[in-house]
């Protein structure tokens, strides 16, 4: 084992801020990291164990105790769900004789649950080994079962497993095609380095992660910063359920997306850059590493790049299954080798961020239309739009409609247009923007995808009549409890307190009361949560509850409150006492 | 002239790179707080110090003072927000204050008695948590733990050593010790660290002193936890 994690940490250059991919390739050997382990990589690295043992539980994808030799992991996103995920699971536990959660005795099969992993339009999903298993089906499943007992390596296993597709079925400026690789950067040299910052900000553009921050102010303010070490960080974190055209943008437009950040550190100065992407995705990391190796070929990375003077290069790294990372702060403490927690702010990640030196995040998307601004200018990207959010946006959609996949609208598009595109029938509501997003019901698809109207980082799953609104809230409001880092108290403890109280709620426990301090409790984790996450954590009861307070009513007992004793009983001596015995001396138990 | 902020209608100085509650211990405001110590590096985890500036909810021991701000500390809102959110505290471990050894001085207590907290509101986790009476001198007693990190702040600032880690994901957070049992008598720690001595709540206890101090003759029996933190926390933010 020794010689094993030598080789690794060696092969990391002994950087302390490479402790994920370091500790995924332990993980991915021994199937757990083992407190010997530990030790050696925390020697070698010199860092503290705790540190170390701090970053394994935080991660979902990280063990103290041994994994089965075939780990899998099933996606619970609400979408897995409503293609069957719950009857396949509780059949390959039977098949497999293995109870959820648990590893196998004689160590050959771990099974377990995972945030959704990005494959909602080819769910339900699954990951063995952190290899994507997306169209999973009874037959699939009988297939895995007795390849599991006959024991090949995952590389032997049939290569039509593993096979994602992109189901790319509307395009608009961005997906109509990829440009040429090159043409962008040599447009940018060309027209200008300011001049093209220009054109950024002329095209409007905000980010897509969902924020929506102007990209061109994020450039210029981390251009501006007297420091001049500064850092590209590409977020592809998207673990937003129900997300996955960053999937689909990696997987298919990735010379455009690494053209986009060389463009960003042509602009702010940057020599280094980064493309965080998320574990989930560990199928797309050699395709991905060989764009890389290819654009070092063609002399579109590494030093002197088109002979323009700028070095610079991108290195991929590997998440590890935290929602939380998607933060943009949380995601530069990964990157740093430590765990993903929210940074105080200010100051912001253009003054103080990868290795507190200025640094621009921004998501898969934003770099690909910046690469396509770069080369067409930013007035073809504003004419597209509203005037608030120009441009278009690349939509996953998933739930109940005929096509689940990729579609590229201009902003300003309305709910019912695209609906109608994707073929969804007979719907109840949308889910805009995923579960930190907002429902919308079917009284409101006039509405439009906009910052200004339903933002959203991409997240678009359809409810058709026939599904339990309180089934979705339930998965939303459970996956927020799971994914909270844990760092403020109103999140860490809020969260699985809405988790309860709505449980209770749901499973009929609930009185009137419990309601009322449903609600209470929403608003406390919302308005006092330190990041995003818990400051969205409540939206799915609050979005539901504020369009269907009927729907939680009738979950409701009868009564208000659960009395302890007779009301009425109790006023007996009194009514003796006043020798009165008629009707308003009585008290009729509300709710009876 | 000296640059000011304005907290509840009340015009005070600061002074550059201050934050919102250094400014404010200085003028003798007190705002709620468990994480933050004067002298450590702000956490901003416990949010108990939440204000509202300029109608935003910002935690005052993080946030920077800038010339001008229009600054909430007293609102029912907040008293009744910083009760729920000590409140969570008080249900998510294992709270006795009857039988725990650092009643009467100890900080969660104190500003809950502050804050008029009568019950615990929220339903218990009854959380499984351990104890660690390894130790010659020192216990840990994670019952008890709130996860502020000052132990791991004093022990890292303090005492040059590193004692302490939080480690753990969302309610399954959890404090670790450094050591290659984990157990607190194989770190390097010592008595006489500040690490041992800084904890608000009854987690980290020195051994055989709980009752030197007779109940009803400790720190927040006599004071409010107000008064008490600004007479003590005044001079070290000059």
């Amino acid at each position: 084992m020794k010689k094993f994690i030598q080789k690794v940490v060696k092969d990391n250059n002994f950087r302390a801020v490479r402790l994920l991919a370091i500790l995924r390739e332990i993980q991915t050997e021994f199937r757990y990291i083992s407190a010997e382990a530990i030790e050696i990589v925390a020697e070698l690295l010199d860092i503290e164990r705790t540190q170390i043992i701090s970053v394994i539980e935080f991660y979902s994808f990280f063990h103290l105790e041994a994994r089965g030799k075939y780990d899998i992991l099933i996606s619970d996103s609400i979408t897995d769900h409503m293609m069957g995920k719950q009857s396949l699971i509780e059949y390959l536990s039977n098949q497999l004789h293995i109870a959820v959660g648990t590893v196998r005795s004689d160590g050959l099969v771990s099974l377990d649950n995972t945030s959704c992993t990005g494959m909602s339009d080819q769910a339900p999903a699954a990951l063995v080994n952190g290899y994507a298993l997306p169209y999973l089906t009874k037959q699939k499943i009988d297939d895995i079962v007795s390849l599991i007992t006959q024991q090949p390596p995952i590389k032997d296993w049939p290569k039509s497993f593993f096979t994602v597709t992109d189901n790319i079925h509307k395009t608009n400026l961005l997906l109509k095609q990829e440009i040429a690789q090159g043409d962008a950067l040599k447009a940018t040299f060309k027209r200008g380095l300011i001049e093209t910052l220009e054109e950024v900000n002329i095209s409007g553009l905000r980010g897509r992660g969902g924020a929506g921050f102007t990209t061109a102010m994020k450039w210029k303010f981390c251009l501006e910063e007297k420091e001049t070490e500064r850092y590209v960080i590409c977020n592809a974190d998207e673990g937003e359920p129900g997300t996955f055209k960053d999937r689909v943008l990696l997987n298919s437009f990735a010379h455009q997306v690494f053209e986009g950040m060389t463009i960003c550190s042509a602009i702010i100065g940057s020599q280094q850059g980064f493309l965080y992407l998320r574990g989930e995705y560990l199928h797309l990391y050699d395709q991905l590493q060989s764009v890389l190796d290819q654009r070092h070929k063609q002399g579109l990375l590494g030093k002197n790049i088109i002979q323009s003077g700028l070095d610079f290069d991108i290195e991929i790294c590997l998440g590890a299954g935290a929602y939380i990372c998607g933060e943009e702060s949380a995601l530069i403490e990964s990157l740093e080798g430590k765990r993903g927690i929210p940074r105080n702010r200010p100051p912001y990640p253009v003054t103080e961020g990868y290795l507190n030196k200025p640094t621009v995040v921004n998501n898969v998307e934003t770099f690909l239309a910046t690469a396509n601004i770069a080369l067409n200018g930013g007035k073809q990207f504003s004419d597209l739009g509203t005037k608030k959010s120009t441009g278009t946006k690349i939509l996953s959609i998933s739930g109940d409609c005929q096509l689940p996949g990729i579609f590229e609208y201009p902003f300003g598009t309305s709910i019912k247009q695209i609906l109608k595109d994707c073929g969804a029938e007979n719907v109840l509501g949308v889910q805009v923007g995923g579960p930190s997003g907002t429902f919308i019901s079917n009284q409101e698809f006039d509405r439009v995808l906009a910052f200004e109207d339903l933002a959203t980082g991409g997240s678009f799953i359809i409810f058709n009549k026939d599904r339990n609104i309180l089934d979705l809230v339930k998965n939303f409001t459970h996956f927020f409890a799971h994914e909270s880092c844990g760092f403020c108290t109103p999140c860490r403890v809020g969260t699985s307190l809405l988790k309860k109280q709505l449980d209770k709620i749901v499973d009929g426990h609930g009185s009137a009361g419990d309601l009322l301090a449903l609600e209470e409790l929403c608003q406390l984790v919302k308005n006092y949560s330190h990041c995003g996450l818990g400051q969205t954590a409540a939206n799915p009861i609050l979005s539901t509850l504020q369009r269907y307070p009927e729907i939680y009513q009738s979950q409701l007992k009868e009564i208000s409150f659960e009395p302890g004793f007779n009301l009425d009983a109790s006023l007996e001596t009194a009514r003796q006492l006043a020798n009165r015995n008629d009707a308003n001396a009585h008290l009729i138990q509300e709710g009876e | 002239m000296s640059k000011t902020i304005t907290i509840d209608g009340k015009e005070i100085p600061f002074k550059e790179g201050q934050t919102i509650i250094e400014a404010a211990t200085a003028a003798d405001i007190y705002i709620p707080h468990l994480c933050h110590k004067p002298g450590y590096e702000p956490h901003g985890s416990c949010k108990l110090c939440t204000v509202k500036v300029n109608g935003r909810s910002c935690t005052a021991c993080t946030f920077p003072a800038t010339e001008g701000q229009e600054i909430i500390n007293s609102s029912t809102e907040l008293a009744e927000d910083r009760k729920k959110i000590t409140q969570m505290l008080f249900v998510e471990g294992n709270h006795f204050c009857p039988s725990c050894e650092k009643t009467g001085n100890c900080q969660l207590q104190g500003v809950a008695y502050h804050l008029n907290m009568l019950d615990n509101h929220f339903p218990h986790f009854f959380a499984d948590r351990e104890l660690d009476a390894s130790h010659a001198d020192i216990l840990i007693d994670h019952n008890r733990c709130i996860f502020c990190s000052l132990c791991v702040r004093a022990s890292q600032e303090s005492d040059g050593k590193n004692v302490f880690a939080i480690s753990g994901r969302g309610i399954n957070k959890r404090l670790i010790v450094n050591s290659e049992t984990g157990k607190l008598k194989d770190s390097d720690i010592d008595v006489n660290d500040c690490a041992a001595h800084i904890c608000p709540t009854g987690a980290i206890l020195i051994k055989r002193t709980g009752y030197t101090v007779p109940i009803g003759q400790r720190t927040y029996d006599k004071q409010q936890i107000d008064q008490v933190s600004l007479a003590k926390e005044h001079n070290k933010n000059d």
